[in-house]
């Protein structure tokens, strides 16, 4: 069968347990596929085509050999590389990790193992996620598969790029202001950012530990419900999970029905809907209440004040708690560590720190470690981060008042589609204010998801477009509804079956 | 430091506050299954969490959390049901994720005492809090090289801060000794201050007696013996009144106690300039503890010394001291509890008691010097055979002397009294004719000696007695020898008189 990598996970496993495909063949179609497109997408980091196609091989068996498959069972996926996986790199694109092998799997990577998945590779990112472009990856660039001139997105712009370039089934991220959510828009993909707690963060490299949560990049709604399943739960070495139920989202997600919107009380924030928002976006965002409307959804207008804080409270809390993860990577145990010509010794502790560090971490997270460092230094403690977890706790009222008047609340994902490669790089605050929709969810541990709805016409290349995404977000683990009104919208608007041939992917 | 300024030295008083770190007696680290162990090859006890490596998360050990809810109800510690852990953040190798977790302005317990007594007085010595916090590891410096053994690294430690309410080096210890002591009994630490399980840092100001604010105070470090928490204090307590009688102003600094020359000096600045940047420890929720929880923790509390103290004195009708020195250990108060228990009566409480405090405890001390722990002392002296001991001289089968040199046989070889009395042939003579025919030998020998005595010199009923013992090989009956040669004398002098 042709084009095994251009189908959803559903669609894959269907095949793969009525027995018309082997995990091989899928595996065989990705790879192919991977060596082919990835030298112009730059999804990849690395890639380890041999244990895929071993992983396929037992995938294989194990379905041969009956009984209850689980949905992921030998499908191709790609890891954002800030997953820790037994024996292979983890560089989350910095110099600092340039020569890390892991020595445990991410509780993730571990069950994704036991659901004998097939590993295809490790995908681009911003340097220890920290960015919005992938741009600042000391490794490579990844190229929008819409536009190769624009950026993917970021910081999980390596995995929201390899499942929108099909070079891969699925995919998982990480979403710590907007990080799955906000590439996923830029790459046409859906990205699925849970409730925090929800998955479990060990194994994946801290960058703002009250913040940081697990995600996935699909090509549908069921894809991410399946992805979601396979990786949700309590874990006892993350205290930060909590035994919540795991429900069938996959299930729930395949009984969704039209019927249901009827009543559905959809919020739109009115900040959502303000200065700096593209024209474009704007006019997607309200095709889509309209289309909920005429579903029989009752549209409310609801308000989230304090939302506008969001950036500058983010930034406090997210760069005083990566100053503080971030200690560990003084070259003293593992990782890069500065050298003088004639080897360390006579080297000074202080120089061999501030060494290691000068050059193992590139300008963003630099930036980033200084701030924090200084908003949690005494005297600055009260005026920073003090007032930012205060505002925090404003944000997280905000939305639970917003979720007395409704059940959902819709808007856009990021303010504008997908920026050029170098547009933003000199101007960190234009940067920072691409995540100001998704940011807010971060700071209130809701789930969130986004989905393509469109697209805008690319000012910088006659003809083509550039995806537009939507964000849903739903109170604390309401994810089946969050993932079941997407399945319906998704099922109206036809994004995939609309998108075909408007990618900047050579296709063979 | 003996200073000219020593008679204006009175007028000043000093004051100290005391920060006791101690390690917990847990199986496995603070936060990971690390087993908590001392000694053993480095970095063998060590997983991704206690080394710091990317994306290892920490997991509260409720065990530990036990153990410093214990020391905290039996020092008087009110619980804080809500606590929070926070980040301590600061560089240095032998701390692997470059931020301690410890606990800050939310601790789990705060405010409390401890009553001392020093030279027959009683005081209060109030407690600010106790804090549960993860140990850093090991720096092993060897010629121009340095290593570094993360074994350490994580485990459990409690921090117990008094207010600054101390006054002298013998109340700093005192107290330092009752806490020790009692975080002992409870099996919350095993109290070893020079492999560091239990240390201290001492917050040391002086001020004019009568002012009313708090002088600036130093911080001395490294005071790894109750000696040298004493000398420390003292040393910076001179110190600091010989800076301000030469009209100098004490800096706020931490200084380091120097035990070979016996002073203490200034930490390098930079060591010391730190901005620890705490913030509360997101990777852990607060922890919240249920009534439940801790009535539990509070019943299994055991009796603690100043208990056993009383009731020592009420119940087995000791003295205060004796009460006291089988106290200070838990396992010599064990111990002679469990020898008065299959006692049943036998002998009197108080010669139990003394035989434990005059000879097992001087053999203790001796062992000490030897650097052998006592735990095996005990386990050397089975219960069973130190009761035995004990019989075997109360009854009069042999002497006291004896009887130490069966204690000490004992020691070496663990055997019974009898089998060693046997063995040796130690059995006390007591027949009359044996001793007496002893006596006259031994008076026969020192015809001249015996004149002297007759004649009125009474101290050489001594020497007599001695002689006998001497050619007994110490195995005589005292009480007999002493019996028959008085009767045999007192036969001489009558002899001469008629």
């Amino acid at each position: 069968m042709d084009n095994l990598y251009g189908l959803t996970i559903g669609e894959l496993g269907e095949l793969l347990r009525q027995g018309e495909i082997k995990s091989v063949d899928i595996a065989d179609s990705y790879i192919k596929r991977i060596k082919e497109v990835d030298t112009s997408v730059g999804a990849y980091l690395q890639t380890d085509f041999e244990e895929a196609m071993k992983n396929a091989e037992n995938a294989d068996k194990i379905i041969m050999s009956g009984g209850d498959i689980p949905p992921i069972t030998g499908i191709p996926l790609s890891i954002k590389d800030i997953f820790l996986i037994k024996g292979k790199k983890t560089t989350c694109a910095s110099k600092i990790l340039n020569n890390f092998i892991s020595p445990y799997d991410a509780t993730v990577v571990k069950k994704l193992k036991q659901n004998n998945y097939v590993f295809l590779g490790k995908t681009n990112l911003d340097e220890f996620a920290m960015g919005s472009s992938t741009e600042n990856s000391a490794y490579k660039v990844t190229r929008n598969p819409y536009d190769s001139k624009r950026v993917p997105g970021g910081s999980s712009g390596g995995s929201a790029a390899s499942v929108s370039a099909d070079l891969c089934a699925g995919s998982f991220g990480t979403d710590t202001g907007g990080s799955v959510r906000q590439p996923a828009a830029f790459c046409g993909v859906v990205g699925l950012k849970p409730t925090y707690g929800l998955i479990s963060r060990y194994g994946i490299v801290a960058f703002s530990s009250s913040l940081d949560q697990a995600g996935v990049l699909a090509k549908d709604t069921t894809d991410a419900a399946i992805l979601l399943g396979a990786v949700a739960g309590f874990d006892e070495r993350d205290q930060t999970t909590r035994r919540f139920e795991v429900k069938n989202y996959a299930d729930i997600v395949g009984r969704a029905n039209k019927a249901s919107i009827k009543g559905l009380r959809v919020g739109m924030p009115v900040e959502f809907f303000s200065e700096g928002l593209d024209p474009g976006v704007n006019s997607k965002i309200l095709e889509v209440r309209e289309l909920l409307k005429g579903l029989g959804a009752n549209i409310v207008d609801i308000s989230l004040p304090d939302t506008k804080y969001s950036v500058a409270a983010y930034y406090i809390i997210a760069t005083s708690e990566a100053s503080s993860n971030l200690e560990r990577y003084d070259g003293i145990r593992f990782g890069y560590r500065y050298k003088q010509e004639q080897g360390t010794r006579g080297l000074g502790l202080d120089d061999l720190y501030s060494k290691s560090r000068e050059f193992g971490f590139g300008d963003e997270v630099k930036r980033r470690i200084i701030l924090g460092t200084f908003a949690l230094s005494a005297g600055y403690y009260d005026a920073y981060y003090k007032k930012a977890s205060l505002i925090r706790k404003l944000i997280i009222k905000n939305y639970k008042d917003a979720f007395e008047k409704a059940d959902i609340i819709i808007g856009p994902t990021s303010p504008a589609p997908a920026f050029l490669i170098g547009e933003k790089t000199g101007d960190p605050l234009s940067m920072y204010l691409s995540d100001i929709y998704t940011i807010s969810v971060n700071l209130s541990y809701l789930p969130a998801l986004s989905m393509p709805v469109g697209f805008a016409d690319n000012p910088t290349k006659p003809g083509g477009v550039l995806p537009i995404g939507l964000q849903i977000i739903s109170p604390w683990l309401t994810e089946d509804r969050l993932l079941s009104v997407a399945k319906i919208i998704e099922g109206e608007i036809k994004f995939r079956e609309n998108n075909i041939n408007k990618k900047d992917i050579r296709y063979e | 430091m003996n200073s000219v300024h020593s008679t204006d030295s009175g007028q000043f008083e000093s004051v100290i506050g005391l920060e006791v770190h101690s390690q917990l007696l847990t199986k496995t680290k603070m936060f990971c299954t690390c087993p908590n162990i001392f000694g053993i090859e480095p970095n063998s006890a060590v997983c991704p969490v206690c080394l710091g490596l990317p994306g290892a998360l920490p997991v509260i050990n409720f065990e530990g959390i036990k153990l410093a809810v214990k020391a905290a109800l039996a020092l008087n510690i009110d619980i804080n049901k809500r606590s929070v852990f926070v980040r301590k953040n600061y560089f240095y190798p032998d701390l692997p994720k470059g931020y301690q977790i410890s606990q800050y302005l939310e601790p789990v317990s705060s405010g409390g005492y401890l009553d001392i007594k020093v030279e027959g007085v009683e005081k209060r010595v109030e407690i600010n809090r106790l804090h549960i916090e993860e140990d850093a590891g090991k720096l092993i410096h060897v010629e121009n090289e340095s290593y570094v053994d993360l074994n350490r690294a994580g485990t459990p430690l409690i921090e117990i801060v008094s207010e600054p309410n101390i006054n002298s080096s013998g109340e700093a210890v005192a107290y330092l000794k009752e806490l020790r002591n009692i975080l002992v009994y409870l099996g919350v630490s095993d109290g070893n201050m020079e492999e560091g399980s239990f240390r201290c840092d001492a917050n040391v100001s002086v001020r004019k007696k009568g002012d009313p604010g708090l002088g600036t105070r130093t911080e001395v470090k490294n005071v790894n013996s109750f000696k040298f928490v004493e000398k420390a204090i003292n040393y910076e307590i001179e110190r600091q009144i010989d800076v301000i009688l030469d009209g100098g102003k004490v800096i706020q600094e931490t200084r380091l106690y120097d035990s070979k020359e016996d002073l203490t000096r200034p930490m390098r600045g930079k060591e010391e300039a730190h901005d620890y940047r705490y913030f509360e420890e997101p990777d852990l929720p607060p922890l919240i503890l249920t009534d439940k929880f801790i009535s539990e923790i509070k019943g299994s509390i055991t009796e603690l010394p100043t208990a056993k103290r009383e009731r020592y004195t009420a119940e087995y009708l000791l003295t205060e001291y004796d009460g006291g020195v089988l106290t200070q250990d838990k396992e010599i108060a064990l111990y002679f509890e469990d020898l008065i228990e299959i006692n049943e009566g036998r002998v009197e409480i108080k010669k139990i008691a003394n035989w434990v405090i005059n000879d097992l405890l001087s053999e203790l001390k001796t062992r000490d010097k030897m650097k052998v722990r006592k735990e095996r002392v005990i386990d050397l002296v089975k219960i069973e055979n130190f009761l035995g001991l004990i019989l075997e001289v109360e009854t009069g089968n042999i002497n006291k002397n004896t009887g130490k040199t069966v204690l000490a046989e004992m020691l070496l070889s663990g055997k019974k009294a009898g089998e060693i009395i046997k063995e040796k042939n130690l059995a006390q003579v007591s027949d009359e004719k044996g001793i007496g025919d002893i006596i006259n030998h031994v008076l026969e020998e020192n015809p001249k000696e015996l004149t002297d005595l007759i004649s009125g010199k009474d101290k050489l009923f001594g020497f007599f007695v001695g002689a006998v013992m001497k050619k007994t090989k110490g195995k005589a009956n005292p009480k007999k020898v002493n019996e028959i040669l008085k009767r045999s004398i007192a036969e001489k002098i009558k002899g001469c008189r008629e």
